[in-house]
């Protein structure tokens, strides 16, 4: 393996993460007073894991495709004005086509319907009703949505818990009822025995069982589907899922020994609990499971092509159709500079991009070119 | 895969039969989603047509451009479809392959491509298009039979501008190429649509681009196979 330097904007992400992590453990749990110290080998682990995501998010959002997807979002969603050219040569040679080359396109962004619809819309429709996934097959729909779903209600308890933001004390001169504290704040008060307290006691649980749901459909399908039995790694496929499972499996044996078992043997699965669950958290930025934080780029993918529909349109210098819009072929030059990539090819005078040829006539062209090649 | 097992494609030989496109929606990987491209080449003019699989380049473009991470590349250079989870459906690798291979299939959210037929020939088997072709348009097996059989030469290097870009797949051509160059100025159409000439387009371009540019000009290229870009 080859060790690299280590990337100084994504050091910093990271230690920003981990700095936002304890700054609100400390703010959150007034200061530490509602931290529950039985729990402070999690908290380390997650601002640790902090320091792993923001490293990782920030490395991998520098490439230069995602870098350009993020700043387009970034300015369509400011609504600034940004130019991308349109000539299909370069600057510097004459404009060989209908198109002027020392112009720029300068595109009004707020003649775009509201981004911010746009942006919320996107975030309903792909991450909450990740719909896209339904359109696919309605099994892994279901399959997903107990597994995200799971996760996010165990994540949403855990780590209030964790930081010390929620906690429960019992109500004065009421042994029955608690008393629930959010950031040190009286936000309401549950009878032991009611409906809502035995949700709420038991959220865990509940989300254990939504992913126990989606792992079995998950693991059904991967022994089951050819195509993914053909495709899948240990490493990207089947890690992530056996890690979830140690998570819920342990998480659900705390219950059944505390319930069931007087408590027997509940150190050791305590300490199974933790080992997996930290696996779980270090392993996120380095797996499968980081399409979470990628999924974050297909909200400016979404703004992209909302702009890019009623914006200028890139025709085919061969067969002039519309196949995409300028403002795509244009930043995927740059992005195929960025990435040492030139297919540009010289002419007399001036210069083709070959991004500038459509997809079907580059099919087209090969058959062409070999046709010639071969004499036929 | 057979290790000695290689992909040729031959476009002068594909007589347009669709074997290949049918078959190509069997395989698992995209069952019912053909993955293969056959287009005509210059409908009106001709029947010639040109059948055009994932190259499996060794630097894949379509991965490096990729904002997602999702084309990844196996072991053996196969370079697979994009990841179900990952993929966000930007377009990115369809508008940057040199080969206009991948398609993005809008109802999915996804890019789906040739992946060599995975399923197959990791288990040792042929491609789904390349067992069914009757014309022997695309092969797949061991590089001495084909150049044993064959007079044109099997090569897996292109020129497109100043982009050099080798691939898994090869493509036979004439016996004295070892790359295969792709030139575009004499296939361009020689003048714009408002009939301006288009001073990039060389005079002199074959018969089969002269003619036929400007019938497609006309009516629009014809597909075989539909599938969006």
């Amino acid at each position: 393996m080859v060790m690299t330097d280590p990337d100084p904007k994504a050091f910093a992400a990271g230690c920003a993460a981990t700095l936002v992590v304890v700054a609100g453990i400390w703010l959150g749990s007034r200061g530490l007073k509602h931290f529950d110290p039985a729990l402070a080998w999690y908290a380390i682990g997650s601002a640790l894991a902090a320091f792993a995501v923001g490293y990782r998010f920030t490395l991998w959002a520098q490439r230069p495709p995602s870098r350009m997807y993020f700043k387009r979002g970034l300015q369509l969603l400011a609504r600034r004005r940004f130019k991308f050219p349109i000539s299909s040569f370069k600057n510097e040679t004459p404009a060989v086509s209908g198109f002027d080359a020392s112009t720029f396109q300068r595109l009004n962004t707020s003649a775009a319907s509201l981004p911010a619809l746009t942006l919320g819309r996107s975030l309903a429709s792909d991450f909450v009703a990740q719909d896209f996934i339904l359109h696919r097959s309605i099994y892994r729909w279901v399959m997903h949505l107990c597994l995200s779903g799971g996760c996010t209600l165990a994540f949403a308890v855990t780590f209030p818990l964790v930081f010390g933001w929620v906690h429960f004390e019992p109500s004065n001169g009421h042994a029955e009822m608690y008393r629930v504290l959010l950031f040190g704040f009286d936000v309401d008060a549950v009878h032991v025995q009611s409906v809502k307290a035995r949700l709420l006691f038991n959220a865990l649980n509940i989300s254990a069982a939504l992913v126990l749901i989606g792992l079995l459909m998950a693991a059904t399908r991967r022994v089951t589907n050819a195509g993914e039995r053909a495709t899948q790694t240990f490493l990207e496929d089947l890690l992530p899922l056996l890690l979830i499972f140690a998570v819920t499996a342990t998480g659900l044996m705390l219950t059944v020994s505390y319930k069931f078992m007087a408590g027997r043997g509940h150190s050791t699965i305590a300490g199974a609990h933790f080992i997996s669950v930290i696996a779980l958290l270090f392993h996120i930025p380095f797996g499968k499971l980081f399409h979470m934080f990628q999924r974050t780029c297909s909200l400016c993918v979404s703004l992209y092509k909302q702009t890019g529909e009623t914006g200028p349109r890139a025709r085919c210098l061969r067969c002039e159709k519309d196949y995409a819009s300028q403002m795509h072929v244009s930043d995927l030059k740059l992005v195929l500079d960025q990435l040492g990539f030139d297919y540009r090819f010289a002419l007399s005078p001036g210069e083709i991009h070959y991004q500038d040829i459509c997809p079907a006539c580059r099919r087209r062209m090969l058959a062409l070119n070999h046709g010639r090649a071969v004499g036929r | 895969m057979t290790s000695n097992h290689e992909f040729f494609i031959d476009p002068s030989r594909c007589i347009g039969c669709q074997a290949c496109v049918q078959a190509c929606g069997e395989c698992e990987t995209h069952r019912g989603v053909p993955m293969i491209h056959l287009d005509y080449v210059e409908r009106a003019a001709g029947v010639q047509t040109a059948p055009v699989v994932c190259m499996h380049c060794e630097d894949p473009t379509c991965a490096r451009v990729c904002p997602a991470d999702a084309i990844k590349q196996d072991d053996r250079g196969v370079v697979l479809s994009a990841a179900r989870p990952r993929c966000i459906a930007c377009s990115n690798c369809v508008l940057a392959c040199p080969f206009g291979v991948p398609k993005m299939q809008v109802r999915y959210d996804l890019m789906m491509k040739c992946d060599l037929c995975y399923d197959r020939t990791s288990a040792g088997r042929k491609p789904m298009c390349a067992a069914v072709c009757p014309s022997g348009a695309l092969f797949f097996g061991p590089r001495e039979d084909i150049e044993k059989s064959r007079r044109e030469k099997p090569v897996n290097e292109f020129q497109f501008g100043r982009q050099r870009v080798r691939t898994k797949v090869n493509i036979m051509t004439a016996p004295d190429n070892d790359v295969l160059s792709i030139d575009i100025a004499d296939f361009l159409p020689r003048e714009t649509p408002d009939m301006h000439p288009r001073p990039g387009a060389r005079p002199g371009a074959p018969d089969a681009a002269d003619a036929a540019i400007w019938n497609e000009w006309n009516s629009g290229p014809a597909e075989l196979a539909t599938a969006p870009e």
